[in-house]
């Protein structure tokens, strides 16, 4: 049973890896009741699919796609595709960072803002004056 | 391949996206010119689904392939009839709304037409992409496009929108992240991103655990982004408290648009045994829409505030949609369709009477609302109109739709849901003539005065101004034109686009 569950940890972890991040964020998320902590648990919840899916790419024994004569072989370029990583997740999730970036931004100006306007971040007394302002 | 190629499919898309990016600039140069630039911009969006509809019902679904890359490589635009049908009502209702917004920002939000002009036309271009994209990580940024934007415009007023979209923030992104998940783990075992490719490879990867747990996260994320009960938490504080034209623009189109990537995904990038047989999470959203149906409704009937019970209807109208969805077969697919549709054409109209109160009176909570029916007797009647839509008087479209639902419940032999559908119906009966009542019988008050004696004092017409008026009309009567003419749209729409293998 033991043994079962070490390998299926070694065997996966990458997936072990995210879910634990995942869950991490996912707690700070619900757990928190400071805003700008639950932001940052939306954060690790996002990175965390982000590294897991570039962790997709990862092969054994192969480098990084980008083709070179002369690369590990004496003539002409390498171009067999077991050689290289996968290189398509990784421009994917350049774009999901870049998503994730701007989410954050939009994020921030809003708690900017609502710190302007209530004068607090911590949620239970933020619902208390929203609800005193009307 | 002899794909029907075209270039409009991307011009619905790109005029809107395009527009967005230069409205700063030009706002900051000249001003005056910015509203009749949106306008065209959504003109240009709406002309081009229009033709692209056309082509769609006379020749088959229309390709575009991005830089000439063909697919599974490249990006690829296709509009096949149900994409078109979405494509139409969203650019129709896009541009209704912006030329409403114009009065109505200028009272709510003065002085912040730029940022909301560029920010509008961005969740256009998001929503267009979402329908018009065949990829599914395009479709994830054209989602987080959307989302944005929405974010945006829902904080653009102030006060308690800004915590409001800060709720929506966490929960709209965990749940475009989920999405994010779905497409990493069927990318991991299929390899392909496309979504014709991917039906083709996926039918022999159904047993796989990947693409099962794909599957789970795909319709958890799409779930939140609908706002499906009991995932609806963020709607009605982002709905009530943005400014009346966001409100209207979000609520007929956001949640719709995750409803159609929803039946995209489920029926046509998988296949419907999928989603039927070897897990059965068509039953299950068939129970949690029936589930939403009702408490959403209750929930309404139980608001005083006029955005707030709107809100929460929506909640129960992404109900019937998930529920004709969840019966799985042809009558049920139809029915959901045809009231995505409607309700974006109803809950937009709601909505924009909502914003005319508050723009000629301020007013929103319910109990206020006596004699409006004298001071704005025209908004008063399309709020009627769009009210008999809700419930389902004949002959507006919300009655077809829930006639097709009903036969859809009959055909999966599913007599509760038949029992839910209608009482659904009545209790929206309940919250929608309750406002009906303070609208039009000015004395009848909670002690039960029956609402014949005269006027206290003679109320002056005062209605909003033409540009107002005028899209609420037009969205009135397309509500009762979807009515009139639904077996056209079901016959040139939905049945091309009916996904083989539903049940009859």
């Amino acid at each position: 049973m033991v043994d079962a569950v070490f390998d299926f940890v070694i065997g996966h972890f990458n997936t072990v890896a995210y879910i634990i991040l995942m869950m991490i964020g996912f707690y700070a998320m619900t757990g928190k009741t400071n805003l700008v902590k639950k932001l940052v648990g939306l954060n690790i919840f996002q990175w965390s699919i982000i590294l897991f899916i570039v962790s997709l790419s990862a092969k054994r024994d192969a480098t990084i796609p980008i083709v070179l004569a002369g690369h590990d072989h004496v003539t002409g370029p390498v171009l067999d595709a077991a050689d290289y990583v996968n290189p398509l997740p990784h421009v994917l999730m350049l774009t999901a960072i870049v998503v994730g970036v701007a989410i954050t931004g939009v994020a921030l100006a809003l708690l900017l803002r609502i710190h302007r306007q209530y004068g607090t971040l911590e949620e239970d007394e933020l619902r208390d004056r929203v609800r005193a302002s009307g | 391949m002899n794909a029907h190629q075209s270039v409009v499919p991307v011009l619905i898309v790109l005029a809107p996206l395009l527009t967005s990016f230069m409205l700063p600039v030009l706002g900051w140069w000249y001003r005056p010119a910015v509203f009749p630039l949106v306008l065209t911009a959504l003109a240009v969006s709406c002309g081009a689904a229009i033709v692209a509809a056309q082509d769609v019902v006379m020749n088959g679904p229309v390709h575009y392939y991005m830089g000439g890359w063909a697919p599974p490589w490249g990006i690829e635009f296709r509009v096949d009839a149900l994409s078109a049908l979405m494509l139409l009502f969203l650019t129709i209702i896009t541009l209704l709304v912006g030329i409403y917004s114009k009065q109505s920002i200028l009272k709510e939000i003065p002085s912040k037409e730029v940022p909301f002009y560029t920010v509008y036309l961005l969740l256009v271009a998001g929503l267009a992409g979402q329908v018009a994209t065949a990829d599914m990580f395009n479709l994830y940024v054209f989602l987080e496009i959307t989302s944005l934007a929405s974010y945006a415009l829902v904080s653009i007023g102030g006060g308690a929108a800004v915590v409001s979209a800060f709720r929506y923030v966490i929960l709209g992104t965990v749940g475009a992240a989920f999405y994010l998940l779905a497409v990493g783990y069927l990318y991991s075992v299929t390899g392909s991103l496309n979504m014709a490719d991917l039906s083709r490879i996926l039918p022999d990867l159904y047993e796989s655990t990947t693409v099962l747990v794909g599957f789970a996260f795909f319709v958890i994320g799409i779930s939140i982004k609908m706002a499906l009960f009991p995932m609806h938490t963020w709607l009605p504080g982002a709905y009530s408290n943005a400014p009346s034209a966001v409100s209207a623009l979000i609520a007929a189109t956001t949640t719709k648009v995750a409803a159609y990537v929803l039946v995209r995904v489920m029926f046509f990038v998988f296949e419907p045994r999928f989603s039927i047989e070897m897990i059965p999470v068509t039953t299950l959203l068939g129970w949690i829409g029936a589930a939403a149906m009702i408490l959403g409704s209750v929930m309404a009937i139980a608001q005083s505030d006029f955005k707030r019970l709107l809100a929460y209807s929506s909640v129960a109208q992404i109900g019937y949609i998930v529920l004709g969805i969840g019966l799985a077969n042809t009558a049920g697919f139809t029915g959901s369709i045809l009231h995505l549709v409607n309700h974006a054409f109803m809950k937009g109209g709601l909505f924009l009477v909502a914003g005319a109160i508050v723009y000629r009176t301020g007013l929103r909570e319910i109990r206020e609302f006596r004699n409006l029916s004298r001071k704005m007797p025209v908004t008063a009647a399309t709020f009627t109109i769009c009210a008999f839509a809700m419930i389902g008087i004949p002959p507006t479209g919300g009655f077809f739709s829930k006639f097709y639902l009903i036969l859809g419940a009959i055909d999966a032999g599913n007599w509760v849901f038949v029992g839910v559908i209608v009482l659904s119906s009545v209790l929206a009966l309940a919250y929608l003539a309750n406002v009906l009542r303070y609208i039009y019988f000015p004395n009848d008050d909670a002690t039960g005065g029956g609402g014949r004696q005269p006027v206290p004092e003679a109320t002056q017409r005062d209605e909003v101004p033409w540009t107002m008026l005028g899209p609420m009309l037009a969205v009135t009567a397309i509500i009762v034109l979807l009515g009139i003419f639904n077996g056209e749209v079901v016959d040139r729409f939905i049945e091309p686009a009916m996904p083989a293998g539903l049940a009859r």
